[in-house]
């Protein structure tokens, strides 16, 4: 527990230590509010609630998550502190849940910045703050799984272009597997199981779910086992090509 | 202190490491040499646990490498080729992780990082980002950092590598002030660090040991070991050489130029001492001499006699060394040249 607690400090501080941290927030923030406002009609709509703005958050995460991710395992082997990193008297469970944990607390960070529109909606209305709550946690939930998608794949390669670009495009595999227009695609033709099986890997249709105001347990849980199967494989995988 | 059984280490079909065994013992500083590529680093690197052995283990301090890697990581402090650092952290930080990972915070933490900064002589270099400092500070951060936990087995591959000749000197007299209390690993190629601070030396190429002897021990095995450098300022070389061939002592005679000039190196038989006959004869003889010596022979040309020759040829030398019983030989100061 102490090493975890060691590797996350020092994960999180080498975020700050580059300019990554600080680009990193203000792009989040500028696109969350820029897709928000003019693009789902934040005030036009008239509602006191965050709806349009958590509704871009999936894809907002498909091409920032891969940013904070892609870091983390390739740069060590880049630089070859993997060897010195890997051979401290830690089990690789610290050093995978340490790493992991200093990321998703940084997005968990960028997050929390967003709070200026909870209060500006909070002063424009009455929303139903369980429900904005609700919707935090399920985008820090969704933020996690595609983190540790993301750590797993940083840590098969040197190259965190490439760590960068098959993360991107795994999470929008899995995010688009549960849009509109690829289940529209699917709809008339193919079986019930599949549609379900399509819809039910997507993290949109979890998200959503959550946003809706209802932390269903279900939605928890499939974020939380992709969380722990990518986790798991990343474990395996550094053991394996750590020395490639 | 540390047991090497058996390694072995396949890459594909490229066999690294192929069957090294060997043991040091505290008190010992093993020099481990041999040309690039020959498997010292991924020797090391599975005594450390970073690369997993396709067969054999690594037993330090009583721990398996295999068994036990957290407990066997915890006795060994580890230097890896090319000192890899964390760039955006200061060298005060990353001691401190270190520190940290290693099971040590606050006050005894300070005490540990304050002692090793001050033996290795960085702390002028403390506050600044690694990835500011030269290439000679970058080795010593990482020296540092395997030192922190005072561990009873060093492993440091290339631990002079990049540093200028005053920083190897102190480099070399750190090791060999640790000496005592510490079993010690040391790669290099660079003969003359095997010369003045190791107290055994491993040849190894083409993944396998060649040769385990110590510097002397090896530097006997030179064909110029007790050879006797002469040279006479006047006089017919050609008499000089027919009359020291005369010798019933000398196998060759020859005419040499090298960094210090011409000579004539007379090679005595099966390392026999000749010098005495020699200046017996230019005595006889009144050779106008301006210098006679011995040489010991030397490290490089049996390094090069060994690893070049085809494999199978050599065979092993003092792989008699007994498994912890060794005991250390002092370094023979006896580099000729």
């Amino acid at each position: 527990m102490r090493n975890v607690l060691t590797i996350f400090r020092r994960e999180l501080a080498s975020y700050f230590a580059t300019p990554l941290a600080y680009v990193f927030i203000v792009i989040f923030l500028v696109m969350a509010g820029v897709l928000a406002f003019f693009v789902g009609d934040f005030f036009e709509r008239g509602q006191a609630d965050l709806q349009p703005f958590f509704a871009f958050h999936p894809w907002l995460y498909l091409v920032l998550i891969p940013a904070l991710s892609m870091r983390l395992w390739a740069e060590e082997r880049k630089s070859g502190t993997i060897e010195l990193f890997l051979t401290l008297p830690i089990r690789m469970t610290e050093a995978v849940v340490g790493k992991f944990l200093a990321a998703w607390c940084f997005a968990g960070i960028a997050l929390c910045l967003t709070f200026p529109f909870w209060v500006t909606v909070n002063l424009l209305g009455n929303p139903d703050n369980g429900v904005i709550l609700a919707s935090y946690i399920g985008s820090w939930l969704m933020a996690g799984a595609l983190l540790a998608i993301g750590a797993c794949v940083s840590a098969v390669t040197k190259n965190q272009v490439i760590a960068f670009v098959v993360t991107a495009a795994i999470a929008f595999v899995l995010t688009a597997a549960g849009s509109p227009v690829v289940l529209g695609l699917l709809q008339g033709w193919a079986p019930a199981w599949l549609l379900g099986s399509v819809a039910g890997i997507s993290l949109l249709d979890h998200f959503s779910g959550i946003t809706r105001g209802v932390l269903d347990m279900r939605d928890v849980a499939y974020f939380v086992s992709i969380m722990i199967a990518f986790l798991f494989a990343n474990a395996i995988l550094v053991d394996l090509e750590k020395a490639e | 202190m540390l047991e090497i059984r058996h390694l072995i280490k396949h890459f594909g079909t490229l066999v690294a490491v192929d069957d090294v065994s060997f043991a040091v013992p505290r008190g010992e500083v093993l020099g481990f040499l041999g040309p690039n590529g020959a498997g010292k680093s991924t020797t090391m690197k599975m005594i450390t646990g970073f690369v997993a052995p396709t067969a054999g283990t690594a037993i330090v301090c009583g721990h398996d490498i295999g068994r036990e890697p957290v407990a066997t990581k915890r006795c060994i402090g580890y230097l890896p080729e090319g000192a890899p650092a964390y760039p955006d952290m200061t060298a005060a930080e990353f001691l401190g992780f270190i520190a940290h990972i290693r099971g040590f915070s606050g006050r005894e933490a300070q005490l540990r990082i304050g002692r090793v900064v001050e033996m290795i002589h960085i702390a002028e270099v403390l506050h600044q980002p690694i990835e500011t400092l030269s290439k000679g500070y970058r080795r010593r951060v990482g020296v540092a950092q395997a030192l922190l936990h005072d561990p009873p087995v060093l492993i440091l591959d290339e631990p002079t590598d990049g540093l200028d000749p005053n920083q190897k000197y102190e480099m070399r007299r750190i090791i060999t002030a640790m000496r005592p209390e510490k079993a010690i690993v040391i790669s290099t190629h660079l003969l003359e660090e095997v010369e003045a601070v190791c107290s055994r030396a491993i040849i190894i190429a083409h993944g396998r040991v060649l040769a385990d002897a110590t510097p002397a021990e090896l530097a006997r095995r030179s064909r110029h070991h007790n050879a006797v450098r002469i040279v006479a300022g006047g006089g017919d070389s050609a008499e000089i050489r027919a009359a020291l061939l005369r010798l019933p002592a000398v196998a060759a005679v020859e005419a040499i130029e090298d960094g210090e000039g011409p000579a004539l190196l007379v090679t005595p038989r099966d390392g026999e001492e000749v010098i005495a006959d020699v200046a017996d004869l230019a005595r006889a003889h009144r050779w106008p001499l301006t210098m006679l010596r011995v040489e010991r022979g030397r490290l490089d040309d049996v390094f090069r006699t060994i690893t070049t020759a085809p494999l199978g040829t050599t065979a092993p030398l003092g792989t008699t060394a007994p498994l912890g019983t060794t005991a250390p030989p002092s370094v023979a100061p006896d580099s000729a040249a």
